[in-house]
């Protein structure tokens, strides 16, 4: 059933070496599931800890030495964690682009912009550098930049944040892959400029059809911009559906708690907090890893973790999902 | 030191295991210095005995690393000698990193001329030959322990003081020293209380990596004569010493010593650039 | 008498940009920078990158000076403070947070130490006094003792934020100033913080001045409101009317950035391109 599904990530657990040397190894990620299919955005959110980064870094499968991985990480139905290193080699190269979040950390200051767009294509053969250069170019009008081929001939510091992040989209784009993974890759920017990086991103997805997991701490942003949301908590994906409904009717008491949390753009009253502070996987007890914090944790909670299931439209990891619905909805007045 | 090497080598590396690589070599520099300390009374001999009738003897029972020339008990020597070794260095490397160390955290806090002015004194003295210096303070005060030392001194603070100075630079804009100079604290606290303590293990590393190469330079200036004076019993001096039985074929008496100068200056290069490294990596 | 804590005058910063050798380019961070603060009040400063408000926000802590122009403090000039003595003195009126909390505190130095220097350094009291003291404004940040002992780098980010809280407050400062202060932080963390800050407003005599980009905390935050763009003040005055029915194009630009449910990003076509 999955087979034909572009990215599709299955019970996905990751292992890291313990910092502190012994033969332990802490969890990162528990258990995540999530798809993305052609065409489709998905925004995976979360705060720090959550494993959303270490997420995409496994589905690239760049994980630190000796991280231990388990679960189903298919692209179109092939498994990547089974790939040759020729065949992994083609899949990070051709198949998925990645777009970080600190562009300058990300380029060569001594390479050229031009140099820099084409050189990946070039090694990999997928071009030569006559048409890679012509390709180049071409893309970086679509993002909107006016005088691509001056600023082929510039360096990555004569250029603004924002213009440097287009660049690293049209980057992306170079090998017409067919998924794109961002990296909180609005979060350095300005809030105007991030509305224009968004809306050349969302633009270019949307004309080619690419796949698209969108990695952000950002709920506001991630409803905004993507059709699917999975909301992420100490390694664990606690609710997923479209982007709308879990935004207005969030079925997960943390993600109740995160839009209530948030200062609201239109009117000021107290906050809603959620006491404590975000755990990592590996601090996470055997029950729900919300659990601690969460203001509905019942025994049950605390013992058995609960597992994805449907309630009204989407997943959701939470035993008490239908009896708590009417008082995760209010004080949300979206 | 001991307890600081086995402290140091406790600390992980990133990738998860002890770094066995500083706790050997560490291991060998306590016992170094264990030795510099407690030598001469280990010392099967009286360091200073001669013995006509068993000159440039090889290893044997009784003298288990041989004789030299004047019959002395080579071992008890080496034993007796690490003290000296180690005292020069051990000066040099204090006085230096003191003096590099206040030196740098003094440009990193005031900046502008300061700062330029100590880079340009550094660059020149990085310039001048540390040996050399040696041998000139010898010529003009006269060959000996002191000398040398002092000259050496002088010559090592611009390895510490260069490294320690980026490193205060680097915590000089730091928030947190903003947030200590709003809160009206003098500069001398927020350089000794807060600069200094955490540039401090930068200190550490660099006097480790400075004291094998003062240990060399040292032996250097006794080996050519300048140094410590015979009949004190000194590494680099009995290197020199062994020079003149090396045709008669006795190479028991510059071979153990040169032997002790490069496991000393290798294992204390060794820990001092895996600490600097590690200390790099970790923040 | 001013019932003002805070006037500021013209207030104008020009850096020089080394470029090449012995040209140097000048860059206007602040210009002609004015406003005023009452008492007990809360003002954001809100720009983007490049705003000058954060600049404006040093000048006044006293972390820069300023090129021209004039700040009074309770009607009184704010000298920069260039003795240890008048160093003291401001200490006690001006106190800042920073946004990066985990730059701002001293890595190797125990909580309970760091506000424990700053009370021995000001206050002649003994050391009991200042145990209890140090307690207590743990207390009203919402740590407690078990936290003194700790070394920063075993805090959570908000844990540490509300620690940069305490040490600023430990000095009983009339104005304190805010830099992205919870910027940095996780939302659900976030929102503690600022409920924090109203909670100390509320309890203390102390006047907000809050450097932030987020025009969401800023209305959470701040009574008043200042919009900077490339140095100069933009718009201004009660952050509800500022932000409800903004004046100036920039401000209108600024809100449509925000993201929220049915917003679509939109591209500016004029966008500045930089060098």
């Amino acid at each position: 059933m999955t087979s034909d599904r572009l990215l599709s990530i299955e019970g996905l657990r990751v292992d890291l070496p313990s910092r502190s040397g012994s033969r332990e190894r802490r969890t990162v990620i528990h258990d995540v599931t999530l798809s993305v299919d052609d065409g489709e955005s998905v925004g995976l959110v979360g705060e720090s800890g959550s494993g959303k980064s270490m997420t995409t870094k496994a589905t690239m499968r760049l994980l630190p030495p000796g991280a231990k991985v388990s679960g189903g990480l298919t692209f179109r139905g092939e498994s990547v964690l089974d790939y040759s290193r020729k065949e992994l080699a083609a899949y990070r190269s051709r198949k998925v682009s990645m777009i970080y979040q600190d562009p300058r950390a990300h380029t060569n200051p001594l390479l050229t912009i031009g140099d820099f767009l084409v050189e990946g294509v070039v090694a990999t053969g997928q071009m030569s550098r006559a048409d890679a250069l012509d390709q180049a170019c071409a893309l970086l009008v679509d993002v909107g930049v006016t005088d691509a081929e001056r600023r082929m001939l510039q360096y990555p510091h004569q250029l603004s944040g924002g213009l440097l992040q287009r660049m690293m989209i049209v980057m992306a784009l170079m090998p017409s892959p067919e998924l794109i993974l961002a990296d909180e890759p609005t979060t350095a920017l300005d809030v105007t400029v991030q509305s224009e990086v968004m809306a050349i991103l969302a633009e270019q997805i949307r004309e080619r059809s690419l796949g698209m997991l969108f990695i952000t701490h950002d709920l506001d942003l991630a409803a905004a911009v993507t059709d699917t949301l999975a909301v992420m908590y100490a390694g664990v994906i606690v609710e997923r559906g479209p982007s709308d409904e879990v935004y207005s009717k969030p079925r997960h008491p943390y993600t109740a708690a995160l839009l209530k949390s948030r200062p609201s753009a239109v009117k000021v009253e107290r906050l809603e907090t959620i006491p404590g502070r975000p755990i990592s996987a590996y601090e996470a007890g055997p029950g729900c890893v919300f659990a601690a914090r969460c203001p509905f944790a019942t025994e049950e909670c605390r013992e058995v973790r609960p597992a994805l299931r449907q309630v009204g439209g989407r997943s959701v990891a939470c035993h008490r999902a239908e009896d708590i619905a009417s008082e995760l909805f209010e004080g949300l007045s979206a | 030191m001991s307890t600081l090497t086995a402290r140091l080598s406790s600390r992980r590396t990133r990738t998860g295991s002890v770094d066995k690589v500083v706790l050997v070599f560490g291991t060998v520099c306590g016992f170094l210095i264990l030795m510099a300390v407690f030598g001469p009374l280990l010392a099967p001999h009286p360091p200073s005995q001669t013995d006509i009738l068993a000159t440039s003897q090889g290893p044997s029972g009784q003298h288990l690393l041989g004789t030299d020339s004047l019959g002395r008990d080579i071992l008890s020597r080496l034993l007796a000698g690490a003290r000296l070794s180690f005292l020069g260095p051990g000066i040099i490397v204090v006085v230096s990193a003191t003096a590099g160390t206040a030196l740098a955290i003094a440009a990193a806090w005031h900046g502008g001329w300061l700062d330029r002015g100590l880079n340009r004194v550094l660059n020149v003295m990085f310039a001048v030959p540390g040996i050399l210096v040696a041998v000139l303070a010898a010529a003009v005060f006269g060959a000996g322990f002191w000398a040398p030392v002092l000259a050496l001194s002088l010559v090592y603070i611009p390895y510490v003081a260069r490294v320690v100075r980026s490193a205060a630079v680097r915590e000089r804009r730091m928030p947190y020293v903003e947030a200590c100079e709003l809160a009206g604290l003098s500069a001398w606290r927020i350089c000794t209380r807060h600069i200094l303590r955490n540039v401090f293990p930068i200190v550490m590393a660099q006097a480790t990596i400075g004291f094998g190469s003062a240990l060399m330079d040292f032996g250097a200036t006794s080996f050519l004569g300048l140094g410590v004076q015979p009949p004190s019993a000194e590494w680099g001096l009995m290197v020199s010493d062994g020079r003149s039985e090396l045709l008669d074929g006795a190479l028991q008496q510059s071979l153990s010593a040169g032997a002790l100068i490069v496991l000393t200056v290798v294992s204390f290069n060794i820990v001092g650039e895996r600490l600097s490294s590690r200390i790099g990596a970790s923040g | 008498m001013t019932t003002h804590l805070l006037d500021v005058h013209h207030l104008r910063k020009v850096f020089h940009v080394g470029r090449a050798k012995g040209r140097s380019e000048e860059l206007v961070a602040v210009d002609d920078v004015s406003f005023s603060l009452e008492r007990n009040s809360s003002l954001a400063v809100v720009g983007e990158s490049g705003s000058g408000k954060t600049t404006t926000a040093r000048i006044i802590a006293g972390l820069e000076s300023a090129t021209g122009g004039s700040i009074e403090l309770d009607g009184k000039p704010l000298a920069s403070p260039d003795s240890p003595r008048s160093r003291r003195l401001k200490a006690r009126e001006i106190q800042m947070v920073f946004q990066d909390p985990f730059g701002s505190l001293d890595p190797r130095q125990k909580v309970g130490a760091c506000i424990d220097e700053l009370l021995a350094a000001h206050f002649d009291h003994d050391k009991a006094w200042r145990r209890d003291r140090t307690m207590e404004l743990l207390a009203q940040v919402g740590l407690d003792e078990r936290h003194a002992d700790e070394l920063p780098r075993r805090l959570s980010g908000g844990q540490r934020q509300r620690v940069a809280i305490a040490r600023a407050l430990s000095l009983e400062p009339k104005l304190l100033i805010l830099d992205e202060a919870v910027s940095a932080l996780d939302v659900s963390v976030q929102a503690q913080v600022l409920n924090l800050l109203s909670d100390i407003r509320e309890s203390l005599d102390i006047t907000y001045l809050f450097v932030s980009h987020d025009l969401a905390v800023v209305r959470q935050i701040s009574d008043h409101c200042i919009v900077m763009d490339r140095g100069r003040i933009v718009e201004m005055g009660s952050t509800e009317s500022v932000l409800d029915s903004p004046a100036e194009d920039y401000t209108k630009q600024l809100l449509d950035a925000i993201p929220r449910p049915g917003w679509t990003p939109s591209r500016r076509r004029d966008l500045p391109a930089s060098v």
